[in-house]
């Protein structure tokens, strides 16, 4: 049974997720270097995280209660940094030190510089086993939060991936929340020709995930997941939604060249156009 | 303290029951294996705490990422499996979810070195301290004896951080009065004419050969260096000052480990001869553990011979 999401919060979240994906654009084209096509495919989901599903107070990141987030595919921090920062975890400005010596924006996540990030990510396989200690110490502790892991699907080629995954399973963490963020592509190509990992769904439910496929660029539907998930209190919920590599800008949607790619400055202003370029024009 | 090794204990029972203890002590306190915790001893904590023990099966790198998700809850955890794969086949996630990440992990790996025995080449990690060494973060603490263990497994909960304990399969002599402190030496005989520098299974060797050296009118200095890393810095430039040549022993490469660690230090502050005993870039096999040692170079008459070079080599014998 779908929750009611009134109309207005699925628009702003939309809204939101745009001026998400404009900052993606604006930090690799400014650091030229990071992985746009990952962060846009993901924006979406940790938009949705961010803004909707996560109990997290940007004046209190370190309550004993909030909701945990790993992101685990750690190379997609632009779409990370740019929902924290709007969510006021950070200061919108120092987006643009994003990679530069000296920033709190790492490469990839890091959890000693910045608030709300709890763990540091990069090297895949690793994410989803500290959502499973995490989740282990809010079974041990009685409390009440949630722990969601964001992994990519190249990293579902990892054998640690699986490892994780048996131990969520095996443990039955209904505080545990899998999202693959499955654009089909990794650095070198579609992950189907280089090392398939489908059938992704029958998977995951051999490992004791209650499964949900969805479009991860609808709100509506990875709302309805998320209800779904905290609805399910026997096992873990694994979420595959299925995402477009570069999504909202045309000359990256599917192009796996924009894996780990800058924009050139042309790239990036035609990009910061097809994504509604904020009225202050600022790039 | 004794200048001679005492009676052979087993470093293993020493940390289950300090884990025991400390599970006393500290109900935050998590532990994992990795289905080894009868031969690591954690299975004593998982009868005692069932609740907050974590037998995973063989995943170690998936092992290291969970301890490293609960640590960041604010607990203190400790990990066990073999020393091959707490620091081999996990290396990366030892690097990243606990390193990295600042994670509050101790692993305390057993059977480390050639003295694993039987098993052979394959689970006879000699390489490991070199590893765990250059993670930045890292506390490394190799134990020479049952006493050393105990505190050890104490002092690294009282301290913030990641840290490895290296153990080994075999019981070895108490040469020590468990006097254990993180960052220092322990000086278990005086010396004046070398000093021997030894880790874990080989302290009892250097004891008993600098009490040989002794009926000859050669004074020998033994340190037993278990704080591997933070390294005792001052107390090595003592030696070489005092004693002006220094003999490294160690049940690891000689490529990567303490000899390594010594020389540079010393090349670099105070230059004196610095010979190492260990083992040289080759992998273990199967066989008797001791004899093992003496096969690889570690033998008492090779430590002997290496002490007597460094001897002549100072004028101070002929």
């Amino acid at each position: 049974m779908p929750e009611v999401v009134p109309d207005e919060v699925i628009r702003s979240l939309e809204a939101t997720a745009r001026e998400i994906r404009r900052e993606v654009i604006r930090m690799t084209f400014a650091a030229q270097s990071g992985h746009p096509g990952g962060s846009l495919s993901v924006t979406d989901l940790l938009t949705a995280l961010v803004f909707h599903e996560l109990k997290i107070d940007p004046a209190k990141p370190t309550d004993p209660d909030r909701d945990r987030l790993v992101l685990s595919k750690g190379h997609a921090s632009p779409a990370m940094y740019g929902a924290l920062a709007l969510r006021g975890f950070l200061p919108r400005e120092e987006l643009a030190s994003f990679r530069q010596l000296g920033s709190r924006l790492q490469g990839h996540v890091d959890r000693t510089k910045l608030p709300y990030i709890e763990a540091s990510t990069g090297c895949l396989g690793q994410g989803i086993g500290m959502a499973v200690g995490m989740a282990l110490d809010a079974r041990l502790r009685r409390a009440s939060y949630r722990t969601y892991a964001v992994i990519g699907d190249g990293e579902c080629q990892a054998g640690p991936t699986w490892e994780a995954l048996m131990a969520g399973g095996h443990y039955r963490l209904a505080n545990l929340v899998v999202i693959l963020d499955r654009n089909g592509l990794e650095t070198d190509g579609p992950t189907e020709s280089i090392m398939g990992i489908e059938p992704i769904a029958e998977k995951f439910r051999a490992f004791r995930y209650h499964t949900i496929e969805i479009d991860g660029h609808s709100f509506p539907a990875i709302l309805d997941a998320f209800a779904e998930a905290r609805r399910t209190t026997d096992g873990p919920t694994a979420i595959v939604a299925r995402t477009v590599k570069g999504k909202g800008v045309s000359f990256m949607e599917g192009k796996h060249q924009f894996h780990g790619k800058a924009p050139t400055k042309a790239e990036a202003e035609q990009a910061l156009v097809e994504l509604g370029r904020a009225p202050e024009g600022r790039a | 303290m004794s200048a001679l090794p005492g009676k052979p204990e087993s470093l293993r029972d020493a940390y289950g029951q300090a884990l025991l203890a400390l599970g006393e002590r500290d109900p935050n306190l998590v532990v994992f294996d990795a289905d080894l915790s009868g031969s690591t001893r954690t299975v004593l904590f998982g009868q005692k705490f069932p609740d907050r023990f974590f037998n995973v099966g063989v995943m170690e790198p998936t092992m290291m990422s969970m301890a490293a998700g609960l640590a960041l809850q604010g607990r203190t955890v400790y990990a066990s499996t073999f020393a091959v794969f707490a620091a081999g086949q996990a290396y990366n996630f030892v690097r990243q979810s606990i390193c990295y990440n600042r994670a509050n992990v101790k692993i305390v790996a057993t059977h480390g070195g050639l003295l694993v025995g039987a098993d052979g080449g394959t689970h006879q990690i000699v390489e490991d301290i070199g590893l765990m060494c250059g993670l930045p973060g890292m506390t490394v603490i190799v134990p020479a004896d049952a006493p050393t263990t105990r505190a050890a497994t104490f002092a690294i909960a009282e301290r913030d951080g990641p840290a490895y304990v290296r153990l080994t399969r075999e019981n070895l002599p108490t040469v020590t009065d468990g006097s254990f402190a993180i960052g220092k030496a322990a000086e278990l005989r005086s010396g004046s004419d070398l000093t021997i520098v030894a880790v874990g299974s080989l302290v009892a060797r250097a004891l008993e050969v600098a009490e040989e050296l002794s009926q000859v009118g050669v004074s020998v200095r033994v340190l037993d260096f278990a704080s591997v890393k933070p390294f005792d810095a001052p107390a090595l430039l003592r030696a070489a000052r005092d004693t002006g040549a220094l003999l490294v022993l160690e049940e690891h490469s000689i490529l990567t480990g303490v000899g390594a660690l010594v020389a540079s230090a010393v090349a670099e502050n105070y230059p004196v001869p610095v010979r190492r005993v260990g083992v040289p870039d080759l992998f273990g096999e199967s066989g008797e553990p001791w004899s093992l040692l003496d096969r690889y170079g570690m033998s008492k008459e090779r430590i002997r011979d290496e002490a007597w070079e460094l001897l002549r080599g100072r004028g101070k014998v002929q």
